[in-house]
This record gives C-alpha cells, sequence and structure tokens, in this order.
C-alpha cells in the first residue's frame, strides 16, 4: 500500500486548486533550475537509475529511451519532444486527469524530459475529445510562461523551451506513436514503417522522442526525490508508482495512485470496494485496457496477480496502461469481447492488410459465436485467424486486437462451445441481432 | 557490401539495399503486391514478408527494411533470411486468406484476368480453400475519368495508384478516404483525374480495380499477339507493346525502358488505339472536281505520272509529316532528287532548325536520363507536360529528390513542379546571352517547339545558344543544349537531310498559293496548303491532309510497318509491324517505291531489307539501333555565332491540345472525348 509520502499525483481528484499556486504549495516547479543544472547526461541517469518503464503501455525503459537520441545535432536537424497524450485505450482515464487537475506536473516534466534530451521544443498532441483538458492544459502553459518557467530561458536556466498543445481528431490509431507523429504533421493518421525509429527520423524528419503523459509527469518527482526514492517503491524492474484506473463490476470505481505490484485482490478491495457481489463474483479481469488479454478468476489466475509489469506476464496478458476492467459474472463474456472486436475494426487504420481484413472477420465471427451460432472448429479457426494477425502488422494495432480475443478463447473455450451446442440443439427463433454501430 | 545468407546461399549486398532486393539478387522470389521499384515504399500488403534468423520472433516485411538495419549477430557471422521456412510460407498463406477473404470471385469476367497478381499469387502462395463465410465487403464503384475503370471491390488497398498519381505523375487526385475495412480509393469528388499519365495505374493496379475503360471487355491476355514496338505519338520514343487480335490492335502497353520512358506511357500512347481503326484510308482516291473518287492503284498513279511530267522540277516539291518513318523518307528523298526537286521539307510547322549547323543542334544532348544528374533546368518556349508527358515526370522525379533549379521562359503552365518564372519571350533570354556562369555543375537548356516554329526561330536558337553557352550548360563531357522535338518523324528526317536542296523551297513557301505545280505530302496535316497545286497526299488517315488531295494513296500507321525512327535524343530505334494496312493499303516505302515506277524513274530496292542497306550506307549512324550518335558540343558554339536579331513576340508551345495532336489522335474517338473533358465541355453527371 503505497503512503501518502510517497504520491506524485498530489491532485488526481481535483479537491484542490490546480493551477500554477496550488503546484507549487504541492512541490511542483520547485528547484527546476537545479534540476536542470545537473546537466542531460545526469538527469538521462537518474531517469536509468529509477528504473521507470513507460506508462503508456509497452513499458519501454525511460530513460533508455531518452538515451537513444542524438547528444548532438551533427546535421542540424532539432530534437524534438512529442508527448502522447491521445489517450483512447478503453478503459483508461488517467492522462485525463493529469490534464485537468495537475497539469503543472506534466509542463514541468516536459521541460526537465525535453532538457534530457536536448529538445527544442515539445509538441503535446492531445485526444480530440478531450477539450477541457486542452484547455486547462493550455492555460497551465500559459501561466508557465508567464512565470517564465518555460520559454525563452526558462526558468532561469538559460535554455529556451517552447511547449504546443496541439488538438488531434480522435481517433484510436492517432495513439500509436508514429501515426500520432503523422497526424501531427497534418497527415493522414497511419503508422509509418519502422525502421527508422522516431529517436531517428521522427517528427518533420527530425530526431523525436514520443512519450506518456504519465511517464513525463512523473519526471520532475524523480529528479526531485532521487531515482534511489522511486526504485525503492515496487518490484525489482516495475518499479514506482502507478495510476490505476479501476472500472467495471466494482462497488467504486476510481483513479488510484498506487506502488506496482500491488496484488489485484488488495488493489480492487482497499480503493474500489470490492467486486459487486464479492470477490467469487469475478468473472475475470482485463488488467490493462481493452487490447491486453483478460485474466479469469481461480486461485492462479486473478486471485494472485500481482500488477505491475511482470506479474501480468506471468498470467499471459500485460499491464499496459493499468486500466483494469472488472467482470462479474453477470458479464456475458462473450458479447462483451465482440464489442471490443467491434471497437479494434472500427478504428484500425486500414493501412495494412492482416489488420484491415482480418479486424471485421473477428468481430464477425464473434458476434455470431455470442449467440451460439457457430460451428466449434470455428473456435480453432479464429485462433488461427488471430495469430495471423499478431506480428504481421505495421503496429502493435493488430497484436492489441487479436490478444483480447486470444484471451477469451484461452479461458472461456467451454462457455463458447456451451453456446453453441445450446444454439444447435434449439436454433434461436428470433432474428439476427446486429451490434450496435 | 555486406554478407547474407539467404536460403542457404551466400551474397553479398550493399547495405543499402532493402532485404527484397537482397533475397532477389541470392535468386529467392519474393511475392509482393504494394512495393513497386519506381514508387515509394510503402510496406503495407504485407505479402513480402521473411524470416529474419535471430531477430523478433515474426516475420519481418522484406520491402521496408534495409540490409543495414539488421541486428549484426552477436558472433559476426552472417545473418541468415529464410524465404521457404515454414513460418514464411505460413505467413504468406495468412496474408493472402486476409486479401481473398473480400475479394470478389469474379474473375470470369474480370480484365485483369490472366494477367493478374492475385490471381498469380494466390496460385503460388495461397490455399486452396475458404474458412470465411461471412459477408464480402461491397465499395461502391467511382468516377476517376473517362480511361480508367473502377470495380473497388476487388481493391487490395495497396496504394500503388495513390502513390503513383502523387509521385510520379504529380497531381495528387487519388487518396484514400476512410479507415479500416471502410476504406476506399477515390479522386475525394469523383472528379476526373487530370494527368496524361493516368493510364498507367491501371497497368500497376495488382488486381482488376483499375481497368482500362475503352478496352473494357474487349480481349483476354492470352488471346493478343504481343508486338514490342516504339511510339510516335511524342518524339520520345517510348517503348511500347503493340497488343493485337487478329489484324486489330486491341491495346498498346508500356515496356521498360530506363533510358526513355522508364515504364510509364502517356495516355495518348495508350489510347490512341482506337484511332488506327476509325477514318482510315484504305484504297486510294482521285479528286474529281470536289468530290474524291474511289480508285486503283494504276490509276492513281497514271493520274500522279500526268501532272508530274507537265510540270518543271523547281515545281514539284514534297513535305513529311510528323510520323513518318525514316525509310520512305528516304526514298522519297531520293526520288525527288531524281526528279530534280529541290524543295523538300520535313518541317511543316516552319522550325529552324537545320542539319547544316550539325546534328548537335537539333537533339536533345543531355538525353533524358541524363535529366536526373541535372541540377539546373532552364525551359524555353516549351511545356514539357504537354508535349512530352514522361520526359516531364522525369523532370519531376529529378525535381523530387531536390537540388533542382527549375526556370522558365514562355508561357505559365502547371508543369507538376516548382519553377522560377522568368520571363515571356526572346527578350529574357537575351538577358542570359552575356550571363556570368551560373554555379551549377550540369544544366539543361531545354529549347521547345514554340521558341523555333517562328519567323524569327533561327535568331531564338542562335540566342538560345548564346545564352546556354554562356551560363555554361556546354562543358566537358556535358552538353546541356538540348532540343525538345513534338514530332516523331523530325530529328530522323533531319538526320537524313530532309530539307530544301540549295534552291529548294521550305515547306512553308511550298504550302504558299502559285509555289508549286506538284506537291508530295507524306503525311503532314499541320500545315495549310493553299489552292493551286496538285497534292499527293500519301498517308493513313481522312484528316487535312486528305482533304486538300487531289490524289490520295493509302499508307500505313506506325503500328503497321516496320521502321525507324530517332527519337529527340537522337536515338535510333525501330517500331515493328504489328498488323497490316486495312484494305488496299500499303506500306509507305512501297508506295514510293512503286510510284517511282510510274514516274519513269525505278529506285534501285525492291525490298525494305534493301532500301535499309542504301539508307544504312548514306547514314549509318541509323544502323545502330537503341543507341545514340552523340551531337559534336562545338555545334552549338557556331550555332550561337550565328546571330540574328529575334522579335518581341512571346513563346507559345505548339501544342495546345495534348489530346489532338495527329490525325490518328484526331480520329480516336476517347482522345476526343479526352481533349473535350480537359477543356471543361464534358458534363459529368452528378451521381
Amino acid at each position: 500500500m503505497l503512503e501518502d509520502k510517497d504520491r506524485i499525483f498530489k491532485n488526481l481528484y481535483g479537491f484542490h486548486d490546480w493551477g500554477l499556486a496550488g503546484a507549487r504549495a504541492r512541490g511542483a516547479w520547485d528547484g527546476t533550475r537545479d534540476i536542470l543544472a545537473r546537466g542531460r547526461d545526469a538527469l538521462v541517469n537518474e531517469m536509468k537509475a529509477s528504473g521507470q518503464r513507460g506508462r503508456g503501455g509497452a513499458g519501454f525503459p525511460t530513460g533508455l529511451k531518452w538515451s537513444f537520441m542524438p547528444k548532438e545535432s551533427k546535421d542540424g536537424r532539432p530534437s524534438y519532444l512529442v508527448i502522447n497524450a491521445d489517450e483512447s485505450e478503453p478503459g483508461t482515464c488517467k492522462d485525463r486527469e493529469i490534464m485537468r487537475h495537475d497539469p503543472h506536473l506534466l509542463v514541468e516534466g516536459c521541460l526537465i524530459a525535453g532538457f534530457a534530451m536536448g529538445a527544442v521544443a515539445c509538441y503535446i498532441y492531445v485526444r480530440g475529445e478531450f477539450i477541457r483538458e486542452r484547455e486547462r492544459l493550455q492555460a497551465a502553459i500559459d501561466q508557465a510562461y508567464e512565470a517564465g518557467l518555460i520559454g525563452k530561458n526558462a526558468c532561469g536556466s538559460g535554455y529556451d523551451y517552447d511547449i504546443y498543445v496541439h488538438h488531434g481528431a480522435g481517433a484510436y490509431i492517432c495513439g500509436e506513436e508514429t501515426a500520432l507523429l503523422e497526424s501531427l504533421e497534418g497527415k493522414k493518421g497511419q503508422p509509418r514503417l519502422k525502421p527508422p525509429f522516431p529517436a531517428n527520423v521522427g517528427l518533420y524528419g527530425c530526431p523525436t522522442t514520443v512519450n506518456n503523459v504519465e511517464t513525463i509527469a512523473q519526471a520532475p518527482d524523480i529528479m526531485r526525490r532521487g531515482a534511489a526514492w522511486f526504485s525503492s517503491i515496487g518490484r525489482a524492474n516495475n518499479t514506482g508508482t502507478k495510476l490505476f484506473c479501476i472500472s467495471g463490476h466494482v462497488n467504486q470505481p476510481c483513479n488510484v495512485e498506487e506502488q506496482m505490484g500491488i496484488p489485484l485482490r488488495e488493489l480492487l478491495e482497499k480503493h474500489a470496494g470490492g467486486v459487486r457481489g464479492g470477490w467469487d463474483n469475478l468473472l475475470a479481469v482485463i488488467p490493462g485496457g481493452s487490447s491486453m488479454p483478460l485474466v479469469p478468476a481461480g486461485a492462479d489466475q486473478a486471485d494472485t496477480l500481482l500488477m505491475d509489469f511482470d506479474g501480468c506476464r506471468d498470467k499471459k496478458s500485460a499491464l499496459g496502461t493499468a486500466a483494469v476492467i472488472v467482470m462479474d459474472k453477470s458479464t456475458d463474456i462473450v458479447r462483451a469481447m465482440a464489442r471490443i472486436s467491434y471497437f479494434y475494426k472500427h478504428e484500425s487504420c486500414g493501412q495494412c492488410t492482416p489488420c484491415r481484413e482480418g479486424m471485421g472477420w473477428m468481430w464477425r465471427v464473434l458476434m455470431r459465436m455470442a449467440d451460439g451460432r457457430a460451428h466449434r472448429r470455428e473456435i480453432d479457426m479464429l485462433m488461427d485467424v488471430t495469430k495471423q494477425i499478431e506480428g504481421h502488422t505495421i503496429c502493435a494495432f493488430g497484436d492489441g486486437a487479436a490478444w483480447p480475443v486470444q484471451g477469451l478463447l484461452r479461458h472461456f473455450r467451454p462457455e463458447i462451445e456451451r453456446r453453441i451446442d445450446q444454439y444447435a440443439a434449439n436454433p434461436h427463433p428470433e432474428p439476427v441481432r446486429v451490434a450496435a454501430e | 557490401m555486406t554478407k547474407l545468407i539467404v536460403d542457404g546461399t551466400e551474397i553479398d549486398v550493399p547495405p543499402e539495399y532493402t532485404l527484397l532486393q537482397a533475397c532477389e539478387a541470392a535468386g529467392a522470389e519474393i511475392p509482393r503486391f504494394c512495393f513497386h521499384e519506381r514508387l515509394s515504399i510503402a510496406g503495407n500488403c504485407r505479402m513480402c514478408l521473411i524470416e529474419v534468423v535471430g531477430g523478433p520472433p515474426k516475420p519481418q516485411a522484406s520491402c521496408a527494411m534495409n540490409v543495414r538495419d539488421l541486428m549484426p549477430n552477436k558472433d559476426g557471422s552472417p545473418k541468415v533470411l529464410l524465404t521457404r521456412s515454414p513460418m514464411v510460407k505460413k505467413a504468406r498463406e495468412g496474408v493472402m486468406e486476409f486479401l481473398l477473404i473480400n475479394h470478389p470471385l469474379d474473375c470470369p469476367i474480370c480484365d485483369q484476368g490472366g494477367e493478374c497478381d492475385l490471381q498469380d499469387q494466390a496460385m503460388a502462395y495461397g490455399v486452396d480453400n475458404t474458412r470465411y463465410h461471412e459477408n464480402k465487403r461491397a465499395v461502391e464503384d467511382k468516377y476517376i475519368g473517362i480511361l480508367v475503370k473502377t470495380i473497388m471491390n476487388r481493391c487490395i488497398h495497396c496504394t500503388r495508384c495513390v502513390r503513383f498519381a502523387t509521385e510520379v505523375a504529380g497531381v495528387p487526385e487519388l487518396g484514400a478516404i476512410g479507415r479500416g475495412e471502410d476504406m476506399e480509393i477515390t479522386t475525394y469528388l469523383e472528379s476526373a483525374m487530370t494527368s496524361e499519365l493516368q493510364g498507367n495505374v491501371v497497368d500497376l493496379c495488382p488486381v482488376g480495380a483499375l481497368t482500362s475503360k475503352p478496352y473494357a471487355f474487349a480481349a483476354r491476355p492470352w488471346e493478343l499477339n504481343k508486338t514490342e514496338s516504339i511510339d510516335v505519338m511524342d518524339a520520345l520514343g517510348s517503348a511500347i507493346r503493340v497488343d493485337t487480335r487478329g489484324r486489330e490492335v486491341m491495346r498498346i502497353l508500356p515496356r521498360v525502358n530506363d533510358d526513355v520512358n522508364e515504364e510509364w506511357i502517356s495516355d495518348k500512347t495508350r489510347h490512341v488505339v482506337d484511332g488506327l481503326r476509325t477514318q482510315r484510308l484504305d484504297q486510294p482516291y482521285i479528286r474529281e472536281g470536289a468530290r474524291l473518287r474511289p480508285a486503283s492503284w494504276p490509276e492513281a498513279f497514271a493520274a500522279i505520272a500526268v501532272k508530274v511530267k507537265g510540270a518543271k522540277a523547281d515545281r514539284i516539291g514534297a513535305i513529311a509529316g510528323d510520323l513518318a518513318a525514316v525509310e520512305e523518307m528516304f526514298a522519297l528523298k531520293e526520288l525527288m532528287d531524281r526528279l530534280g526537286a529541290a524543295s523538300i521539307d520535313c518541317r511543316q510547322d516552319g522550325a529552324a532548325l537545320d542539319p547544316a549547323l550539325g546534328r548537335a543542334s537539333y537533339l536533345f544532348n543531355a538525353t533524358i536520363a541524363g535529366i536526373e544528374q541535372a541540377d539546373g533546368l532552364m525551359i524555353i518556349g516549351a511545356n514539357p507536360r504537354k508535349e512530352a508527358p514522361v520526359l516531364n515526370a522525369r523532370i519531376r522525379k529529378r525535381w523530387r529528390t531536390g537540388n533542382l533549379k527549375i526556370g522558365l521562359i514562355g508561357e505559365k503552365a502547371d508543369l507538376t513542379y516548382d519553377y522560377a518564372y522568368l520571363g515571356a519571350g526572346p527578350e529574357t533570354l537575351a538577358e542570359f546571352a552575356s550571363h556570368a556562369p551560373a554555379k551549377l555543375e550540369r544544366q539543361v537548356w531545354l529549347i521547345g517547339q514554340g521558341a523555333l516554329a517562328r519567323p524569327d526561330g533561327a535568331a531564338v536558337l542562335s540566342l538560345a545558344a548564346k545564352a546556354a553557352a554562356s551560363v555554361g550548360a556546354i562543358k566537358d563531357g556535358w552538353n546541356g543544349f538540348s532540343v525538345l522535338h513534338t514530332a516523331a518523324a523530325r530529328v530522323g528526317a533531319l538526320d537524313i537531310g530532309f530539307v530544301p536542296a540549295a534552291g529548294g523551297r521550305s515547306a512553308t513557301d511550298m504550302a504558299k498559293a502559285g509555289a508549286l505545280d506538284v506537291l508530295f505530302n507524306l503525311g503532314a496535316d499541320e500545315i495549310d496548303i493553299a489552292p493551286g497545286a496538285f497534292v499527293v497526299y500519301i498517308g493513313t488517315h481522312g484528316d487535312a491532309g486528305a482533304h486538300r488531295a487531289d490524289v490520295i494513296l493509302p499508307g500505313a500507321a506506325y503500328t503497321e510497318k516496320s521502321g525507324i525512327y530517332v527519337n529527340t535524343e537522337g536515338r535510333v530505334q525501330m517500331a515493328a509491324r504489328a498488323s497490316f494496312p486495312p484494305g488496299d493499303a500499303r506500306e509507305d516505302w512501297a508506295i514510293v517505291r512503286a510510284l517511282s515506277d510510274a514516274l519513269g524513274q525505278r529506285l534501285a530496292y525492291d525490298s525494305l531489307g534493301q532500301l535499309r542497306a542504301a539508307l544504312f550506307a548514306a547514314h549509318p549512324h541509323l544502323a545502330r539501333i537503341d543507341e545514340i550518335a552523340p551531337g559534336n558540343a562545338a555545334d552549338i558554339e557556331k550555332l550561337a555565332a550565328r546571330g540574328g536579331t529575334p522579335d518581341k513576340t512571346p513563346f507559345h508551345s505548339p501544342v495546345t491540345d495534348f489530346y489532338l495532336t495527329n490525325p490518328i489522335a484526331r480520329a480516336s474517338p476517347i482522345m476526343g472525348e479526352c481533349s473535350a473533358l480537359a477543356r471543361g465541355e464534358r458534363a459529368v453527371a452528378a451521381e
């Protein structure tokens, strides 16, 4: 259980002043100039030592990512920092809270991270639907400019740094870092081929690092309190605190900052009032946003699930964005996964073949399976289709869409077979249901 | 160089190679849809997946990764690539299945059938049954112009057409709207494409989504006889393949020739086909009063003989048109020599080009492929987009790679690339005549017929030579003085000296009233011949020349005869016969030969081979097919010294209507429609 003194997001619920004065009272912008004075390498090393892994879903070590940026520009190209605030993963609502309640953590983080990687400017790509959040963030940036914290000679450090907020148009795929860069450049949001990676050829062809909002918002505290403090929280290789977004069939859905590696059961019962109808009423949980495989209830499954990168991987799932979607036994699990599949069908950018063609296939088969209008052999076929998508696409969207279906087939095959047999025995007299589009 | 092992074969490839190129270098076959050598890499079809041993545990798109991006093995051993492993086989089958689930099974009625990449690769890499039992996607067909038919159900979203339009054609009118399954290729507002190269998207489309509208349901590829030939619609001499069924030309497709057209051809080259069938002259005619009466060959020859015998030698002349092959012009020139007539000319537009000034004075000396080495381009009195669209695409290709300064003197036009507009006419050109050398290594001075086909053309030509020399376009090993011709026959005619001999009249003078008694017109339809002279028209179509004629001798079009054409850069190329002339029409050289007999001046060759032997003996460079005999750069200096006073009239491109520049194109209904559409006259239904 995380102690109050170790919290980074002290205004997560918006009970206090979001503005500069309030943020300063909570410790933000304290000694930023001294932090910058430590120099670029020191900051990158501090971040490496903290062991922080990216909070956007993939869990790539942040310090390592920063260190990929060129030390100096050999060809005159500037470097950029891009903040991915296109938080669109179903179930996830952490970046939004940071932007509207504690925006100064992000703004300060942008300055520190940008300085550490030698960026000349920072672009924050805010999800299209986040209108108030963008306004609040822009207000915080304006405050920071006014106070001389960013802009020319940021914090009196002699370093010039600008932050721009860019408003997206509301496409899930623009949360993929290279699609985000395309969109930021004014093009159609479709992921780029890698390599070259953004650290080499990114925004406008210049070296670019794309980081998640939460990752960057944690950076000032890591620099202020030290890597040792951050790495003392959580487990080895899974250090620090994390915002968990708990939704679904719990008594009190909430956002909460907790230490990494907290057991799922403890997380739900301490902060979310437990599963609706008691722990035994749990059917399954998706630990990391809709694109991760579900983890079913059970002694060796959800009961012993530790909420961090390695803990989730042990259960063949992933921490992702730590958006915990809880489903109790009233859930029609097949329909739920079909609905997630529909989301991915709708959001596929259509660029590469397996994803474009496979998403609709998966969704249509799942919709039939939800009613039992299928053959048993189609379960294996569906699994095969997900495997044909996974790892064959340009970006990770294909993987993220295939995994939830794989999780369903892995853990709920008997349920699907039961429905198929039931329908075969008593074909449904009602017309075919169509998904809400 | 990097060592790789592909399927057990060790090869050495440059690090900038893609894995696909490396695999092909090792002899492995990699299927692909979206990848195309001349377009940017999209990497979206996922068909070219291969396995990189020791890489990530998933297949890698080989088109999208460079050899240098491979993570080296820890022990320094060469990376191993597998193109036939179980992982690769499974991945290809998977991608192929995805491509096919929404692709209609309408191969029997699809024009792409038999030459379809999807069909071929499904046979090679697909599975034989379907597991997809949902409804297939249906997509509305789009209107994108009168040349390209769309059947969008078949689209596999490889985006080749979008990349072609954006990158090569330079008209970003095609794009993809929607996303995921609902992505559709369209011209956004369903307007027609405006590119002169749009027909190429049909060749690029790996499936039957974009097919040729005029050719729809006309023939199957396996019924066609394929003849490799040369195009005459412009002066580039693009490499084409003429597909015939029986004696009818069904379609024309491009061939690869990296020196000339890469693998593009213009829409006029491709779709002029129906012009070869309509308005054809298939028997001789003799004018009786206001009417032309069908006649037999002997009758026609007799009528000509009477007129020629009654005319003095200096009252006889000949004009060669824009589509004539070298052989017939050579024969006609010899016949005129024998008749003692000095008035012969191939410059019906009055262009001030003279072979006496040396071959360099009328060639595109920089060569078409040479444009890619240029760092400066000055366009004078030309609109390359209309006069030679494929050449224009080459300029755009060079321009896209950066560091190419382009200036234009003449008419402002959308050339698909940016240029500095310097002025309208000779006055601007004169400013460069004493210009300091530009800080450019390889300049091309592109001089169009719009600057030369005018009364002061000779002075403009000299001025252009002077300017090109003074700004440094002519150096050791680089001659940037480049004349862009619009007529396929022109360079060949100049090469054999089909210009007035001493005391002869030029084409413009010959066309004047009272200048001649007998005029032989070898397919010259762009010139108005005043009443008076007895005109013998040797040509293919009932166009302007035939209307003015007193005797018509029906000839063969370029697909119906074997003939040598010399393109604007001086490249000698041979067109092949793909079919036969209609009716009583004959090959033009044979007509001239028979005519010579009727006139009592029998030429000394009975076959095309003998004619060519004589031609090659007189002009040895014409025997070197596909080669360029370069001009002498010193000729440009002589040309510059000639001087003259140009007037102040602005330059105008001679091609005002790209689609209707010659009698074949004017006879083509499709070209007529294209022309009307380009002029904005064709109403498009609001659907």
